[in-house]
């Protein structure tokens, strides 16, 4: 990425950036819940979403209004933010605790293992019913962790850009055919048409009840990112510098892939395999706020947020009435973006 | 006040052994370098010291501190390192990379406090790159940035400063004027332990040398002791002289063992 040149104002940089991203994530979550089929004004969703706190509001719409705003796009919506959020940090933590600029949760097999793991929990059965939001996450997570364990043991413990970026292409197309297998074999119809339209990444299927377990995730890994920035810093200065400076960085980085695996798991299995916010995002943080692992975390959290929900809403509209997987619409735009950049660096390959 | 203590360490990597029997100590004040041919194992002995590899046998006490049973994170209060390895490959200012230096001294969700900035200035002053503290890492030379591990180094304020090659990439001017560094810094009173190749450099500006050949101590003592001829063909396979400028300053050593005029020059003629 370009170099930012940065001066002492350092500091009103990032809070400038984070306001300015605060601002936007809320102007594009009114406007997301505003547009589609049927069009609310943005004054009255305002109004609607503040009507339980704010007792003296008189509920002057319709009630049909009421049910779109907080039944079917609010929940969208707001998975959408923390969908895109767990996306970009996970990314982010994946790039900085590798040294690798090209590492990301779907790059490195995580997205597609999570999918073989819910299609698996899909077909057996254990998917659906009152647990399906508990079982579903943490299946989820177990698959993408296994996927990347995989790759981590193909590209060894050097792990450079491209063995990572093939163990992961690898890994991940295997995923891929076993989650075909298993849905030839063994799944219903109905069972089919659910798996194939989760794995192009959803949002279409948000409900209230499956956003627990992942916003949950989201706020506990912001907070321990945040907290241990400083060491995701000083893994920078190499294995040994690290241990110079008092960190065990093989650990640490154990722990962190851990992390990787439950953040993005967990938004696999709830919006399926959505294709490049992780790559992308973080680096366009750190082309804002330079690498430091606190703003750059917290500024990738805050971008993939606004990131998808604008996506999500332009995949609503472009084919409406019909609407797009949001993942196909990532990966329309994310995949040459990713090419440019493969471009640019090829000297890291 | 003993900064290090090594007593037969032996180090395995695989089912090699790459150091065996090392005894070595650094005391405070002291500048301490080890020598030796490539692999002869300079760089696992040091890493021991930051527990980066475990020694299958031996003892190794920083500042007093058992290693084997002292926290990486106690340590590096006490022992800061500058590695070989590359870095500086991200969107980082050097004042970002400096202020690594006082992670262990701070908890995880502390603040930095006004002291710690003091230090950080004070690290990168004595480097001489206050000047370049808003740059972009990724931008630096090979001289730059290892000039920046050692102000990273200072701001952990240690005892013991252990260092690798620190003049690899370096011009000449900045090989002298970090060779300066370490000798001040000795004569505030940290122990300072590097590896050097030039053994130029070792001669001049080190109190004591350690000559390693295949993992193993072939001799200690100051330069004009440890650099005769016979080791010098035998260990680097080098001819050289080691000769003392002149006789009066020779009078002066043990007073100002770091005047100019008395510091060993090293004659290196080629190959044996």
């Amino acid at each position: 990425m370009a170099t930012v040149p940065r001066n002492s104002n350092g500091v009103a940089r990032i809070v400038l950036v984070q306001a300015a991203l605060l601002a936007a994530l809320v102007v594009a979550g009114v406007l997301a819940v505003s547009m589609g089929s049927v069009r609310i004004p943005p004054s009255q969703v305002w109004r609607i979403v503040a009507e339980p706190v704010v007792p003296w509001l008189e509920a002057d719409w319709s009630g049909v209004w009421e049910v779109i705003v907080w039944e079917s796009r609010l929940p969208r919506v707001v998975t959408a933010m923390v969908v895109g959020a767990a996306l970009a940090l996970s990314g982010g933590v994946a790039q900085l605790v590798t040294a690798n600029p090209m590492a990301d949760p779907y790059l490195l097999g995580v997205s597609s293992g999570a999918g073989l793991a819910v299609t698996l929990l899909t077909v057996l059965g254990f998917g659906a019913g009152a647990l399906g939001p508990v079982t579903l996450p943490a299946a989820a997570f177990l698959g993408g962790l296994g996927a990347l364990l995989a790759v981590l043991v193909f590209a060894g413990r050097s792990g450079s850009v491209l063995t990572l970026i093939l163990g992961g292409l690898a890994v991940g197309q295997v995923a891929g055919a076993l989650t075909s297998l298993v849905i030839h074999t063994s799944a219903t119809g109905e069972q089919t048409r659910q798996v194939v339209f989760w794995m192009a990444g959803g949002l279409g299927g948000s409900r209230w009840g499956l956003l627990a377990v992942p916003g949950a995730v989201l706020v506990l890994a912001l907070v321990v990112a945040l907290a241990a920035g400083r060491w995701m810093n000083v893994l920078h200065a190499g294995d040994d510098g690290a241990a110079a400076l008092g960190l065990n960085a093989r650990r640490f980085r154990a722990l962190a892939l851990v992390g990787i695996s439950l953040l993005a798991g967990t938004s696999v299995a709830v919006a399926g395999g959505i294709a490049f916010v992780g790559l992308l995002i973080p680096h366009a943080a750190s082309f804002l706020v330079g690498s430091e692992a606190r703003r750059m975390l917290s500024v990738s959290a805050l971008l993939g947020a606004v990131f998808l929900v604008l996506a999500d809403l332009a995949a609503r509209l472009v084919v409406a009435p019909s609407e797009l997987p949001v993942g196909v619409l990532t990966a329309i735009v994310g995949g040459p973006v990713f090419l440019l950049m493969l471009r640019r660096r090829r000297r890291l390959l | 006040m003993t900064g290090v203590s090594m007593s037969g360490v032996r180090v395995d990597l695989g089912a090699r052994s790459v150091v065996s029997d090392v005894d070595l100590t650094v005391a405070a004040g002291e500048v301490l370098g080890l020598v030796g041919p490539n692999g002869s194992g300079k760089t696992t002995l040091l890493r021991t010291l930051y527990r980066s590899v475990r020694p299958v046998a031996g003892a190794v006490d920083v500042a007093g501190l058992p290693v084997s049973s002292t926290s990486r994170h106690r340590l590096a209060r006490t022992l800061a390192a500058t590695t070989q390895e590359s870095e500086n490959r991200v969107a980082l200012t050097v004042r970002e990379v400096v202020e690594q230096g006082r992670v262990p001294h701070l908890g995880l969700l502390d603040p930095m406090r006004a002291e710690d900035r003091r230090i950080v200035a004070d690290a990168l002053a004595a480097t001489g790159m206050q000047q370049w503290q808003d740059r972009d890492v990724r931008t630096l030379s090979g001289g730059e940035s290892q000039r920046v591990a050692i102000a990273r180094a200072l701001a952990q304020c240690p005892e013991v400063l252990v260092l690798d090659e620190p003049t690899n990439h370096l011009d000449l001017r900045h090989q002298f004027g970090v060779l300066e560094l370490l000798r001040t810094l000795a004569a505030e009173g940290m122990a300072v332990l590097l590896t050097l190749h030039d053994l130029r450099h070792a001669a001049e500006h080190c109190d004591r040398l350690v000559v390693l050949d295949a993992g193993r101590v072939v001799a200690v003592g100051s330069p004009v002791e440890v650099l005769d001829e016979r080791l010098l063909a035998e260990v680097f396979g080098v001819r050289g002289r080691l000769r003392v400028p002149d006789a009066a300053s020779q009078e002066v050593v043990g007073e100002e063992p770091h005047d100019a005029s008395a510091r060993p020059v090293l004659d290196l003629h080629g190959t044996v």
